[in-house]
């Protein structure tokens, strides 16, 4: 089996792919404090369901360092690219992949990586931002987003999460409708990656959103009208990584640079 | 016997050994001027014989301590120089009998205007670009206003002949400088750059030029020596990276070791650091010395300058000199010169058909991860 092991800034996932790359499993858990132990209970998690013993491991993400048992590591956007080219059955894309501490815009042509964009040196603008403010609004991010839908009218300005955050409260102070601070919060986060993302031709390109917010319409949708292109997703978008780290697993045999 | 990786180590002290030579100038009666930029005519002070110590503030360590005063929101390289001064926790600042800056991007302006406060600080003005028919005049009368400030300081008189004789020495020190840089023309490159950069950073901290000099001629023997005899340090599948952008002293882990662990190599760099800073030599036989020297200076290219177009003369030239794979583009924090200059070096990048990267960093430890993370991916996709 060829296995992906991607360790997030949030979210920790594994992928197990088989010679014939038909994706078997695919499982998540909250990386937590201690990202070697979580990447070890994944693999456990995973090898319940399936009994072959000649495994080969790529890890990559943020922690990716810490799966000592891992054969080779890969870095996300190398990992990202490949991965959604298989989920989305594309040689060409534009990837918008909103992470938990990094937002990536990643070019791909012909299954590799041919530029890529991150946000500044900051957190505004990445899925951290929304856990942040989805806690001031005592709300889940995904209820957050549901009502964002229904909102509308009110802006943040404040590029900086902490700012961004006291403007969010001087907001609920006002009584401004929950999902209008809503809606304001979640667009300030689009306006944010689209911005970044017209800073590669992705017109001619087919775009895609993965990550963990690839399954919310709203953020899917509202990327759609300001890039004024259609955004593909699908409900393995955030498994893009640890899919891309497993077919690299493959390579690396085809390769035989299995130790390395 | 020769043992490289020692003497680079050697090299890598002489900013801290030089604290105690510092102290041994002051106190035999020597005088030290404190610097920070490339545009600064050290001919100047060498014909006044004031040994110049580079000033740049390379550590978040005095960072606080600048904050007090000035805004957060700042570049490191300001603050972290401001702080070494009013802290004093710089020795090479505490000795200095006068800084000499220039007016160069609006935050090292009004620093300087603070560092008055402090010291004895004087201030170049530096033309905004060369393509003005006055510049390299008024470049020319700043340098020798320069020199009557220093007479007045120090009580001397500074000769046409003294000023010869500098420029001839700092010619041969840039070549020397240039030798070094371009060790790494070659494939694979002969050096890890982290280890030429120890070498040519020390020079910002001499205190006995001649001898330096030969110790890293020696030094460069030694390295080609090694490599004809085919020690190979670097490897070559290493992935050969040009470096551009903001003067990266401080971020030097962060940015060269990081590429340079990743499967990668620095082969040149065009910023402050690299050979930008020893490029073009000073006409010693010109009839007037101080037009020469200004004319010399004049064509460093760094993005305080309108337009900039030597640094994109010079970028498309290095990329194709050194079989360059890829181009990062270091920016520090707030610096916005090189912040909106980096849209006009990507677009370069893309129509000369090389990949290119753009970093963002502070002297804090606090991004190395994501750093790292953008780096080595940026070698996989070479």
């Amino acid at each position: 089996m060829y296995i992906g092991i991607d360790i997030g800034s949030t979210n920790a996932k594994i992928a197990c792919i088989d010679r014939d790359e038909n994706i078997k499993i695919l499982l998540m858990k909250k990386t937590g404090f201690n990202s070697k132990i979580t990447a070890k209970s994944l693999l456990l998690d995973a090898k319940k369901k399936f009994d072959e013993s000649d495994n080969i491991i790529v890890a990559t993400g943020y922690g990716r360092v810490s799966v000592d048992f891992a054969n080779k590591t890969v870095t996300e956007i190398s990992c990202h690219a490949k991965g959604a080219c298989k989920i989305f059955d594309k040689d060409n894309l534009v990837i918008i992949d909103i992470g938990g501490q990094d937002t990536k815009i990643i070019d791909v042509e012909n299954k590799t990586v041919k530029d890529f964009i991150m946000n500044d040196k900051c957190s505004a603008g990445t899925g951290r931002f929304l856990d942040v403010m989805s806690k001031t609004m005592e709300l889940t991010i995904d209820e957050m987003c549901k009502i964002a839908e229904f909102g509308g009218g009110v802006k943040i300005s404040s590029l900086c999460t902490v700012f961004a955050e006291s403007e969010v409260i001087s907001l609920i102070g006002r009584s401004e409708k929950k999902e209008n601070i809503a809606n304001a919060i979640v667009m300030s986060i689009v306006d944010k990656v689209a911005t970044q993302t017209k800073r590669i031709d992705y017109k001619n390109k087919t775009v895609c959103l993965t990550g963990g917010l690839s399954e919310i319409n709203f953020i899917k949708n509202a990327l759609c009208e300001s890039l004024n292109t259609d955004v593909l997703a699908d409900s393995t978008g955030k498994f893009a990584g640890s899919i891309g780290a497993a077919l690299y697993a493959k390579e690396l045999e085809a390769k035989n640079e299995k130790f390395t | 016997m020769f043992n490289l990786p020692e003497k680079f180590e050697e090299f890598s002290e002489a900013r801290r050994n030089g604290f105690m030579k510092a102290k041994e100038l002051k106190e035999s009666g020597g005088r030290l001027a404190g610097v920070f930029c490339t545009y600064t005519p050290l001919e100047i002070f060498d014909a006044a014989n004031v040994i110049p110590v580079s000033l740049c503030g390379m550590s978040d360590e005095t960072i606080p301590a600048a904050e007090v005063n000035l805004p957060k929101n700042l570049c490191p390289l300001i603050k972290s120089s401001y702080g070494y001064a009013v802290s004093d926790k710089c020795p090479y600042t505490y000795f200095s009998d006068i800084i000499v800056g220039e007016t160069t991007c609006d935050g090292k302006k009004k620093m300087y205007e603070m560092l008055s406060e402090l010291k004895d600080t004087y201030i170049l003005h530096l033309p905004q670009g060369i393509d003005r028919p006055y510049a390299k005049d008024m470049w020319k009368q700043e340098i020798i206003l320069l020199k009557e400030k220093l007479e007045e300081k120090f009580g001397i008189k500074i000769s046409d002949d003294d000023v010869r004789i500098a420029v001839k020495n700092r010619n041969k020190e840039r070549q020397i400088k240039i030798r070094l840089f371009e060790m790494n023309k070659s494939i694979p490159a002969k050096s890890k750059y982290l280890n030429l950069h120890k070498i040519v950073d020390s020079l910002n901290f001499s205190f006995n030029r001649l001898d330096d000099l030969k110790k890293i001629e020696e030094t460069l023997d030694e390295i080609d020596r090694e490599y004809s005899k085919g020690l190979r340090p670097v490897s070559e599948k290493d992935k050969r990276i040009l470096i551009t952008g903001c003067p990266i002293s401080g971020v030097l882990d962060k940015t060269i070791g990081e590429i340079e662990r990743n499967g990668g190599v620095v082969v040149v760099m065009d910023n402050c650091n690299g050979i930008k800073a020893a490029k073009n030599m000073i006409d010693e036989n010109s009839p007037d010395i101080y037009e020469a020297i200004a004319n010399r200076y004049m064509n460093i290219a760094c993005a305080v300058m309108t337009p900039n177009t030597n640094r994109f003369t010079q970028l498309r030239e290095l990329v194709s000199e050194y079989k360059v794979d890829g181009v990062i583009d270091v920016i520090l924090q707030s610096c916005h010169p090189f912040d909106v200059e980096k849209y006009k070096i990507s677009k370069l990048c893309k129509e000369i058909n090389v990949p290119y990267l753009s970093i963002e960093t502070d002297y804090s430890n606090t991004d190395v991860g994501q750093l790292s993370t953008r780096i080595q991916a940026f070698i996989e996709m070479l």
